[in-house]
């Protein structure tokens, strides 16, 4: 709920925080000649563990750095809050933060078939932010008892259990109900207050779920997530994820009740924050986007593809905490195929390992940079293949099929084609801190391999999550702020989809730069190459590929855009869809190579010295 | 080629040049402090001892009962009735304790020619017979949950029906990453230097039950000798990635370690690779060789970090503070670097230049400059280093 201190447009400073499990992150912002900017940014430890267990010291040094750097006082005297609203000297007219301390907010789910329900019900717990721990169905494959243990052992903050539509057979559903029961699921924060259970599953089954959960839980009912088959609902089951990660998880964190008085809106769980920021990057261009907070834990995906937002959260995997595990998905071979020069696997294996358990190392050499770069490709591409999960058509439902499917091998199960999104963004510690944008804007290319014409977006110091909670409520200075100062421009990344011969002519790609040059790039298959375009510069731009590839008008059809200039400036991508990578060794290494050194990825003489 | 550095310059950027205090807290190694242990049931129950009450190591301190594990028996479609009609059928009911195999529903039709029957395949309490469903529910036994003492000390505080802070005088030695649970056992050194490595030969059957501490390396074969000979516990420098995947069986993919049923439990001091023990650690294990010691591998690195422990219990109690609490780094703070390419290099903190300065890398980023050993003045990220606690 927003309780403001004063309308929007009389705002002259804000203050937005992000408690995150390591770190608390201020951002302090102010209107200046009628414009919202980011003015100045603070950083202490996050204080939810022992011995301070109160998030709101951990909020108060952060917030006090900002006081040190700006001499504009905030903190109200003896730890009481911040001064609001701001007075002509001190103070802010209105402070919000999002959260993820003490390890976010994390749900059990429950649904009848795993197919359909139960993956509904995953949808609508991850769009609220939620790590979701385990998703139980009738049909998952695990007996009852093994479903029970499982149970027993988690220790959610929430449980969001569907199942059936409006109308139909109930007795499946009581079954997935009795079998929670049983297992007496024990909330994570103590044991003294009863466990949230979101119920958004069949209305008639209202009464019966009432009597069997009024004990023990504390029960929450809303409207069917699949009222009918065909219809996914999920808006009423998240906001009353929401509702209850306020009522109840968040009042028994460390400090919290303290937290919630000081802020103005509702707290929000940290990938919600983040969310939104891409939510407002989609509906102010109008246009698809896919994007990614690559964390030190998590790796967070987002799509918004024709109005439809989604988020996945791949839980272990991440650069810093979670960085072996990515070893362990991906493979190492997987990671070392990004390896340029040669390096021994059990010493890779060995860095990672030694990176896992001291989180917070960076890179001093230009060859641990290079392997990191290697595990971030990894991530992310994992991340985005979790999410293709995630992001699927609704299942049950018979699919209209045209002649043209049916030559195809089965429709994919994804909506999420790169063909289809016009804008990539991204966010976290190693992509917003790569040494040059470049490598940004490559990695996230190499990745997801991005088809067609994209933008590729950029977070400057880690400011979505501040922007998100303050697009809830007052949208203009949030966009305001996003497009100044949080949004970095990389540059656009021109990719032909489809694949060829080593060296045969792949696309011709003409500029109209902003000086009336006018440039002509021939790219043969196995190529990529950047035109350098300012971050505010636009080209027209003419894309001509060969018969077999397809820059988004249909295979061999030209296309005609406007392309937008960036810190990296305009990506040409003919290396092929799906990537062109040599199984010779020594082969892929210098074709590696060839591609560090036309974008200039990495400072030339020193990449020579690894090889 | 445009850098960060001559992008985008907000204040924000401007201001995390300013961090006080970027370095990793350093793992502590003291030879004597006040060890506080909170031993907690995972929900209510009774606890023994009082405030001021001796405890031994092995002794149980607190004890619960969870409730038992729930069987679910469909009731309904075994019979072959409606769910509705269940409970005309029950022998049992609600409340009612049932013994294993004992019969608890029971249907006939057609004058006894159709006989069906349920038995309980457990014992236990019926706990819920479902008219909707037809399921019924029985709830197994109590299970006993206990909790030991871990350490030997005096109860400092007691956690009313949770559990009791156990206080000692100890040696206090953290590892950087271990596996395996709690355990104890007499320490004893394997080797003659902190950076010769602990092979398998050189485990023999009289280490059974022992502590043993290896110097800069645990190979794969010492491991499994280990186990074979039946150790408590091994403490070395490093082991290599693929030896630990291979013993454990699978890959390590995030560091929450100590429920590995391996049958030892492993200490590693300094990280993965061959990696010389710690002269500092290695000296005060070898200084308390014979002792027992209280051993844990567990592991958490996430917020809320759990490192692995040697406690060693003696009452030589150190003159003045040992806790005080580091202030930071200043020229002269003695400090080991924990990343390539110095990796466990030790030195003092030479200076602390204030401006960003760029790494090979080409990352600006505050440094330290550290004067090795051998002299060299070197220059690493702040967050590549830590303190050595004196």
């Amino acid at each position: 709920m927003a309780n403001l201190k004063k309308p929007t447009e009389e705002m002259k400073f804000i203050i937005a925080t992000d408690v995150g499990s390591t770190t608390t992150k201020a951002r302090f912002f102010h209107i200046k000649d009628g414009e919202w900017r980011f003015l100045v940014a603070g950083e202490a430890p996050t204080t939810v563990e022992a011995p301070y267990e109160d998030v709101t010291l951990g909020v108060q040094n952060a917030v006090r750095e900002v006081e040190e750097l700006t001499g504009h006082k905030l903190l109200s005297p003896e730890g009481s809050g911040i001064i609001m609203p701001y007075d002509g000297e001190k103070g802010v007219d209105l402070y919000c933060t999002t959260s993820s301390a003490g390890g976010g907010l994390q749900m059990m789910v429950a649904g009848l078939i795993k197919s359909m329900t139960a993956e509904s019900a995953n949808r609508a717990a991850l769009g609220a932010g939620a790590i979701v721990m385990d998703v139980i169905a009738r049909d998952d494959g695990r007996q009852p008892y093994q479903k029970i243990q499982r149970i027993r052992s988690l220790r959610p903050d929430m449980i969001l259990m569907a199942g059936g539509t409006d109308g139909g057979a109930g007795s499946h559903v009581m079954e997935i109900a009795e079998l929670i029961k049983a297992a007496e699921p024990k909330p994570r924060l103590g044991v003294a207050y009863e466990l949230p259970i979101v119920y958004a599953g069949n209305k008639s089954l209202r009464t019966e779920i009432e009597n069997l959960m009024k004990t023990g839980f504390a029960l929450q009912m809303v409207d069917n997530i699949r009222p009918v088959l065909e219809v996914e609902n999920t808006e009423p089951a998240r906001r009353a994820v929401h509702e209850l990660f306020m009522e109840h998880v968040m009042s028994h964190a460390p400090g919290y009740q303290k937290l919630m008085q000081w802020t103005d809106i509702d707290i929000m769980p940290t990938p919600a924050g983040e969310g939104m920021a891409m939510q407002l990057i989609a509906n102010s261009y109008k246009q698809n986007v896919l994007g990614v907070g690559l964390g030190g834990a998590t790796t967070n995906v987002y799509s918004v593809v024709d109005g439809r937002f989604v988020r996945s959260v791949s839980a272990n995997l991440g650069m810093s905490y979670s960085v072996t595990n990515v070893m362990k998905e991906a493979g190492l071979d997987n990671i070392m195929r990004w390896i340029p020069f040669n390096l021994d696997k059990e010493e890779v294996a060995s860095r990672l390992m030694n990176k896992m358990i001291r989180p917070t190392t960076i890179p001093q050499t230009l060859e641990d940079l290079i392997v990191e770069h290697s595990v971030a490709r990894e991530a992310l591409r994992l991340g985005l293949q979790h999410h293709r999960t995630i992001a699927t058509r609704l299942k049950g439902i018979q699919l209209q099929r045209t002649i043209s499917d049916m030559f195809e091998q089965a429709v994919a199960e994804s909506y999420v084609e790169m063909m289809k999104i016009a804008i990539c963004a991204g966010t976290g510690g190693l992509l917003s801190h790569a040494p040059r944008r470049v490598q940004a804007m490559y990695i996230l290319s190499d990745a997801w391999l991005p088809e067609g014409v994209t933008r590729m977006f950029q977070d400057s110091v880690f400011m979505m999550p501040h922007i998100g909670v303050l697009s809830t409520v007052y949208r203009d200075a949030a966009w305001s702020i996003f497009d100044k100062d949080c949004l970095v421009r990389m540059g656009t990344n021109i990719s032909a989809a489809g694949t060829g011969k080593l060296g045969e002519h792949c696309m011709t790609v003409e500029l109209d730069m902003p000086n009336g040059d006018h440039r002509k790039e021939e790219l043969n298959f196995g190529e990529i190459r950047i035109v350098e375009l300012g971050e505010r510069d636009e080209a027209k731009c003419k894309i001509t590929p060969a018969k077999e590839f397809d820059v988004g008008a249909g295979p061999g059809k030209e296309r005609e855009t406007t392309v937008s200039g960036g810190v990296a400036g305009i990506m040409m991508d003919a290396r092929g869809r799906p990537l062109y990578m040599p199984e010779n060794e020594s082969q892929r290494k210098e074709l590696l190579l060839s591609w560090f050194r036309s974008v200039q990825l990495y400072d030339e003489k020193k990449l020579e010295a690894l090889i | 080629m445009v850098t960060k550095a001559e992008t985008k310059k907000s204040e924000g950027d401007e201001k995390e040049t300013g961090e006080a205090h970027a370095y990793t807290p350093g793992l502590k190694v003291k030879k004597s402090m006040t060890v506080d242990k909170t031993r907690r049931l995972p929900i209510l129950g009774v606890v023994f001892p009082k405030v001021g009450d001796r405890v031994e190591y092995n002794e149980v301190i607190a004890r619960t009962e969870i409730s038992g594990d729930p069987e679910i028996l469909k009731v309904a479609m075994v019979l072959g009735v409606e769910a509705e009609d269940v409970p005309r059928f029950m022998l049992k009911k609600l409340g009612d304790r049932v013994e294993e195999g004992e019969l608890i529903a029971y249907y006939s039709a057609l004058f006894g020619l159709i006989k069906k029957r349920v038995e309980s395949p457990v014992a236990g309490t019926i706990e819920s017979i479902s008219e909707i469903t037809g399921q019924v529910i029985i709830r197994g036994a109590p299970i006993p949950v206990e909790v030991d003492a871990y350490i030997p000390g005096t109860i400092a505080q007691v956690m009313p029906r949770e559990g009791a802070v156990i206080e000692a005088n100890a040696a206090f030695i953290q590892g950087i990453f271990g596996i395996g649970g709690e355990t104890h056992g007499d320490i004893h050194m394997m080797t003659e230097s902190n950076d010769q490595a602990l092979e398998a030969d050189m485990i023999k059957p009289e280490h059974k039950g022992l502590v043993l501490v290896g110097g800069s390396l645990i190979t794969l074969d010492a491991l499994k000798r280990g186990v074979e000979v039946g150790v408590s516990a091994i403490v070395c420098g490093g082991v290599k990635h693929q030896d630990l995947t291979t013993f454990i069986g699978e890959e390590i993919g995030v560091a929450i370690t100590g429920q590995e049923e391996v049958g030892i439990t492993l200490i590693v001091t300094e990280g993965f690779g061959r990696m010389t023990m710690s002269q500092r650690t290695f000296d005060l294990l070898r200084e308390f060789e014979g002792r027992r010691a209280c051993v844990n591998g567990a592991t958490q690195i996430r917020a809320g970090v759990l490192r692995p422990e040697i406690i060693i219990p003696h009452e030589a109690k150190a003159e003045g503070s040992e806790e005080a609490l580091s202030s930071g780094m200043v020229p002269g703070t003695p400090i080991r670097i924990i990343r390539q390419p110095y990796f466990g290099a030790i030195g003092k903190v030479h200076s602390l230049p204030v401006e960003l300065q760029q790494l090979e890398s080409e990352s600006l980023v505050r440094v330290v400059n550290i004067e090795l050993e051998d002299g060299r003045v070197v220059t690493v990220p702040r967050a590549n280093v830590e303190i050595i606690e004196e």
